[in-house]
């Protein structure tokens, strides 16, 4: 075995493969090295490892200087010693010299709690920041968009988010620029995030270690809708929430609190409970339609039509795709994503059903992402300056609302959602895994364009966490081609060989979160971990196993909606309130 | 400050950057040959360089933004370079600095109203036997006093 390697660390003996890090190798034998800058998301091809923060310097045997496990390759006979004093007092030294340079506002920080450089200044047991006269701790202009705010006072230059931004995303909106003291990650020129390519992902936010890039906070409005009489306030909470809220109140990841969340948002004062599963079904009804429309003009010699149809449900892909493919804007499905379409039903036919004045129903939105606080206040999702959607906030910002108020979440009991637009089948509620939405489009376009019905439900080629996925699915004779993709640069990837005629499908899905919407930035920051994004995809798919309906053209209330309401899919109406239309923001990037 | 490049100078990058095989590896390099044919690199420069390289402006950006050699800002006619290294600096520079100052009317970094000149400090140009040193475009002037300041500006008058 040549590619073997033999070494021990603090006196364990390990054997690791080649080009394994030092970092890596303790890992393995139980030893967890702290780390500030280095991350890696296993499986997903993501790795930051630019030796930057130097926390995690370790002692090797005939080495002159401490080496930073996280970039230094594991080599045969090494004698590593990651704990002797020498080493302890290296971190705390950079500990203290980034502290030296960082505001002191831990009290009121975004990120207080749950902060990686707050909680190794506790482990690395530092219990003063020692004062130099005339040091001044650097500051610069804050910048706050819908979805995140920039705060460069708290970066440490650790470099993840510019990994995310650039490697994972291919968005290129952040970089490092200056130099020494004023070195910060920024857009080009230091615009703001707006005026940049950004496209809201949050990837970024994610990843950040230190309350650097947060979440706009927008629990505030939504306490403050629920306290006026005048409104009637209504909710509706995305597929992927429930698979990861549970974590914020110490739950195992991966436990599904589907009737606890609708029983706390009940507490909470919301005059309806409602689930963005609903819209999700209805999504499917319009955008299969769409496609089987497509693919039906495609086999009848229509040269014209435009395959593969791309979903577009994710708001931070439709950014992406406005920037960088402008000269393809008939390609992606025209419907709505399920959070407007539920604002639009909520708006045009809830309104009218509770008796509510338009401008006196408030909908909010409980979402994975923070690409949705942007998307709902996009000028054509409103009538009149009245949003379809009001408020959108997070998973964690929910969770955050439930504590404010005094909820005891784990002990409560599990209720349903209410009615009309409370139900849902499997169908939707996988849409927050990678995958999911082709699954669900498929499971019905199949029965409406067969007629027949189908014998296995479960498409297991479509799921999985490889970053692009292909898949022939036999529509009884026609073959039809998918392709899935999540991350952003997976999807240039595609995106670009569809371009120069190398790729052909009849639809694509994209997400632009690793593991679709369950590895949002809106959800509890997954900070690299990718077992913890693989836990929150099978909680959605063993609630969609659970579900009595498991197609979305079953889903009961979503038959009344066409029949009381809408009439057909793509109808006159359908099209006026569940699609949209998408514009050319090439001069963004 | 929004500038509009001409088609002629869009082509100039072009050329630029296609002498280089559009290799992002070469960045540091292409800036360099083009701030030496605009004598600046303003956004619209580096929003162009990136285009013809396909990366993103950022990362133009925060080559231009790390070295104190690029410059946003448009240099005057005769750019003037004052050393404020050490040997100049214990010989009366910062004395010399400030004549400039005064006789120009601009602070460091800027550029007279004319265009005409423009006023950066550097640190050493490798000369110190001529403390405190200036350097005007790519002459240089030696054992500078603050009283010598006015001729030295009245060459270019």
């Amino acid at each position: 075995m040549d590619n073997k390697i033999k070494l021990t660390i603090d006196n364990k003996p390990v054997e690791v493969t080649k080009g394994t890090t030092v970092w890596q190798a303790a890992r393995q034998v139980g030893i967890n090295i702290p780390a500030l800058c280095y991350m890696n998301l296993e499986n997903l091809g993501v790795e930051n490892r630019p030796g930057a923060c130097r926390i995690c310097v370790v002692e090797v045997e005939g080495r002159r200087n401490l080496a930073p496990s996280c970039s230094t390759d594991c080599t045969e006979g090494m004698v590593v010693k990651t704990n002797t004093p020498r080493v302890l007092n290296a971190r705390k030294t950079v500990m203290e010299l980034i502290l030296s340079d960082h505001p002191q506002d831990c009290l009121v920080c975004p990120s207080n709690g749950k902060c990686e450089l707050q909680d190794l200044a506790a482990t690395l047991g530092i219990r003063e920041i020692r004062k130099v006269d005339n040091a001044a701790v650097s500051t610069y202009r804050k910048d706050y968009s819908y979805s995140l705010k920039r705060d460069m006072d708290k970066c440490i230059l650790c470099r993840r988010c510019e990994s995310m931004c650039n490697d994972v995303q291919s968005v290129g909106a952040l970089g490092a620029i200056n130099r020494g003291f004023t070195s910060i990650v920024a857009p080009a020129f230091e615009q703001n995030l707006s005026d940049s390519p950004c496209v809201f992902c949050g990837q970024c936010v994610a990843v950040c270690p230190t309350g650097a890039l947060t979440r706009t906070d927008d629990t505030g409005r939504v306490f403050k809708a629920l306290a006026d009489p005048t409104k009637t306030v209504v909710v509706q909470a995305a597929p992927a929430v429930r698979a990861a809220l549970g974590e914020e109140f110490g739950l195992t990841p991966g436990t599904s609190v589907t009737g606890k969340m609708a029983a706390a948002l009940r507490r909470l004062g919301f005059d309806k409970v409602f689930d963005t599963d609903f819209a999700a079904d209805l999504t499917i009804m319009e955008e299969g339609t769409e496609l089987l429309g497509r693919i039906g003009a495609f086999l009848n010699g229509d040269t014209s039509v435009k395959l593969p149809l791309l979903t577009s449900c994710c708001p931070a892909w439709i950014n992406f795709f406005e920037q960088n493919y402008p000269d393809m804007l008939d390609q992606p499905s025209t419907a709505k994503s399920p959070q407007q379409m539920f604002g639009a039903v909520a708006k045009n036919y809830l309104a009218n059903k509770m008796g509510v004045k338009r401008e006196d129903l408030v909908v909010v939105s409980v979402m994975p992402c923070i690409a949705k606080k942007y998307e709902c206040t996009r000028k054509e999702f409103s009538k009149d300056g009245n949003p379809d959607v009001d408020i959108s906030i997070s998973t964690v910002e929910l969770a955050s609302m439930i504590k404010m108020a005094n909820i005891d979440f784990v002990s409560l009991p599990d209720e349903d959602f209410d009615q009309p637009l409370g139900e849902s089948t499997g169908a939707g509620v996988i849409f927050g895994a990678t995958g999911g939405v082709m699954e669900a489009a498929v499971r019905t376009a199949y029965e409406v364009f067969t007629g027949k019905t189908l014998e296995r439900l479960d498409f297991k080629e479509l799921r999985g966490f490889e970053g692009i996925r292909t898949a022939s699915v036999d529509f009884n004779g026609t073959t039809v081609n998918v392709c899935i993709a999540h991350q952003l640069g997976n999807a240039r990837k595609v995106m670009d060989g569809i371009r120069k005629g190398e790729l052909n499908f009849h639809a694509v899905e994209v997400m632009a979160c690793p593991g679709g919407c369950i590895g949002g930035a809106g959800q509890p920051y997954h900070k690299g971990d990718s077992s913890l994004l693989k836990a929150r995809a099978q909680s959605l798919y063993r609630e969609d196993a659970n579900k009595p309906l498991r197609k979305s053209h079953e889903n009961p209330y979503i038959v009344k909606l066409y029949e009381e309401f809408l009439g057909q899919p793509m109808s006159e109406l359908a099209h006026h309130l569940l699609h949209t239309h998408y514009f050319d923001k090439h001069h963004k990037i | 400050m929004k500038i509009e490049l001409k088609d002629s100078q869009l082509r100039q990058i072009k050329d630029i950057c296609d002498s280089f095989n559009n290799d992002p590896g070469e960045l540091i390099t292409i800036l360099h040959r083009t701030q030496s044919v605009f004598g600046y690199l303003p956004e619209e420069v580096q929003r162009a360089v990136a285009h013809n390289l396909g990366i993103p402006v950022t990362r133009v950006y925060g080559v231009v933004s790390f070295y104190s050699f690029f410059t946003m800002t448009p240099k005057g006619k005769y750019p003037i370079s004052l050393c404020l290294g050490t040997a100049c600096y214990v010989r009366g520079a910062e004395d010399v600095l400030d004549e400039f100052k005064k006789q120009l009317g601009i602070e460091v970094g800027g550029v007279t109203p004319d265009g005409k000149f423009s006023l950066d400090c550097l640190r050493c140009v490798g000369a110190c036997g001529l403390a405190p040193v200036v350097m005007v475009g790519e002459k240089v002037y030696g054992r500078l006093s603050p009283s010598m300041v006015k001729e030295v500006l009245a060459e270019y008058e």
